[in-house]
């Protein structure tokens, strides 16, 4: 299963904890893919995390994993084997701006 | 007895406020949706358990909330978990798309931009949200970038009343410092075919087809900050109100000047008469007199706090042109709050309350008309918005 870490006021808006788990199978898995399998099962979370019809990231959310930002890594890039693994989370994070 | 509830939206969440209807002990519940901008709650007329909420956020964009409940709980229309992995996602109770195919009320693609290009229309968030007077399924959104959406499923999916950009003007419209927005939406309850809608820095909008096709009305504004001041549009209206048993007479505020039509719109005249200063933001109407309307006279053109900080309700009995100042319970000194376009509202008890929020976190109630205030809560985040609903 694949591990997904959400920013607080995302795991509020889908009832869920910090981290999600979600049956991908795609390979190599992507962030694209992910996004795709977290939208279909927490269906009020589309459109907050990408725009509902470019799919363009919105712009204070951010993407880790393994100690690396992958932000502005291309949707289709294959993530680390450690998160196709589950061995650990790709992180959402809501950027340090604004009040 | 009946009663009233408050719908407050703030910076950080929305609060309900409840009382009976005497309306001197209140019940404060949030904030709900902590943390995310609450631009405007309201109820359903048809159904008063039915609250629609537009919560919107920088990082996470917009989102629609709607209580079946009267606000004990809230759900995303549509927006369940899916239990089967097949299972096709319902949300898109957020998806505010412009409509862009040709058929619909020729949509445009572009506005005014701050330097006079033309720039394309965006998406921003809900600023006003206007359910239905009959039907609680069916709930308008005013949006910016200025456009008009409706859902007739209860908010699941919205679909844009396309018609109002694609007039004509729009490629004359432009935003105001706080954007480009569709900010009020009057449902005429004598004609369910016509409906008002105002934008800053646009003007104010009629249809008499149900949302299909739209017009300017601004005949008799007049804008000395736009290079032509009588134009067909690009004033900036701050805020439309009318009395249900009077639809045709509608009041406006302005950015600088009150005003008057007794004509659905076709005409209008000021009616600031002996006002501190026509600027202002909220303009209602009382429950049971039609001629009776407050204002909250606010300093500008950047200043935006009450004149000599003393925050003080303007009401006129003879609809407009001669006002009294209300400052019984408002503060008289060093007050320097905002009362922005959507928060002031009145119930429809006996006698008429009136609400309002500032900036500065206060809400403040009537239960005589405006005779006298006192704050129902102080110390919320900045007010976006309040709407009083009056419970059977």
């Amino acid at each position: 299963m694949i591990r997904v870490v959400l920013p607080p006021h995302l795991q509020s808006l889908a009832q869920v904890g910090s981290e999600v788990s979600l049956d991908v199978s795609r390979h190599p898995l992507t962030r694209a893919a992910v996004l795709d399998a977290l939208e279909a099962r927490y269906p009020m979370l589309r459109g907050t995390i990408r725009d509902h019809v470019t799919a363009q990231r919105r712009p204070f959310l951010r993407f880790f994993a393994c100690a690396r930002d992958l932000t502005h890594d291309p949707p289709d890039a294959p993530l680390p084997e450690q998160v196709a693994t589950g061995a650990e989370p790709l992180l959402v994070v809501g950027a340090i701006v604004g009040g | 007895m009946s009663g009233v509830r408050v719908l407050v939206g703030t910076r950080k969440g929305a609060f309900i406020l409840t009382a009976d209807g005497k309306r001197s002990r209140w019940t404060v519940s949030g904030p709900h949706f902590a943390g995310w901008e609450i631009y405007h709650i309201k109820g359903s007329p048809a159904d008063p358990n039915r609250l629609y909420a537009s919560q919107s956020s920088g990082w996470f964009g917009q989102v629609i909330q709607r209580s079946d409940d009267g606000g004990a709980t809230w759900k995303t229309p549509g927006g369940g978990v899916t239990k089967e992995p097949g299972e096709m996602p319902q949300g898109e109770s957020n998806k505010f798309v412009y409509d862009v195919t040709p058929g619909s009320g020729k949509p445009l693609t572009t506005h005014q931009w701050y330097d006079g290009t033309q720039h394309p229309w965006e998406f921003k968030r809900v600023w006003h949200l206007e359910p239905s007077l009959t039907d609680p399924e069916t709930v308008y959104a005013g949006v910016e970038d200025a456009g008009l959406f409706r859902s007739r499923d209860g908010g699941t999916t919205w679909q844009e009343l396309a018609g109002l950009r694609g007039h004509g003007s729009g490629p004359r419209w432009q935003p105001g410092a706080g954007g480009m927005c569709l900010h009020t939406i009057l449902l005429d309850p004598k004609n369910p075919k016509r409906i008002y809608t105002a934008i800053s820095a646009a003007g104010a909008f009629r249809s008499d087809d149900g949302g299909d096709t739209w017009r300017p009305i601004n005949r008799g504004l007049h804008s000395q900050y736009i290079p032509e001041p009588n134009a067909e549009v690009g004033h900036c209206v701050h805020r439309l109100a009318l009395h249900p048993s009077r639809p045709g007479v509608l009041f406006m505020q302005k950015h600088w000047d009150v005003m008057r039509s007794d004509d659905g719109g076709d005409s209008w005249r000021e009616v600031s008469g002996n006002l501190p200063t026509d600027f202002g933001f909220v303009i209602d109407v009382h429950a049971h007199e039609p001629e009776t309307i407050y204002v909250i006279p606010i300093k500008s053109d950047s200043e935006h706090f009450p004149p000599e900080g003393k925050l003080r309700v303007y009401r006129s009995k003879s609809g407009g042109n001669e006002w009294e100042p209300l400052t019984k319970g408002l503060p008289q000194r060093d007050c320097y709050v905002n009362v922005l376009r959507d928060a002031m509202s009145v119930d429809s008890l006996q006698p008429c309350g009136l609400y309002f929020g500032t900036t500065g976190g206060q809400v403040y109630g009537s239960a005589d008309g405006g005779d006298s205030w006192t704050p129902i809560v102080r110390d919320l985040p900045a007010v976006l918005s309040v709407e009083a609903q009056t419970l059977p």
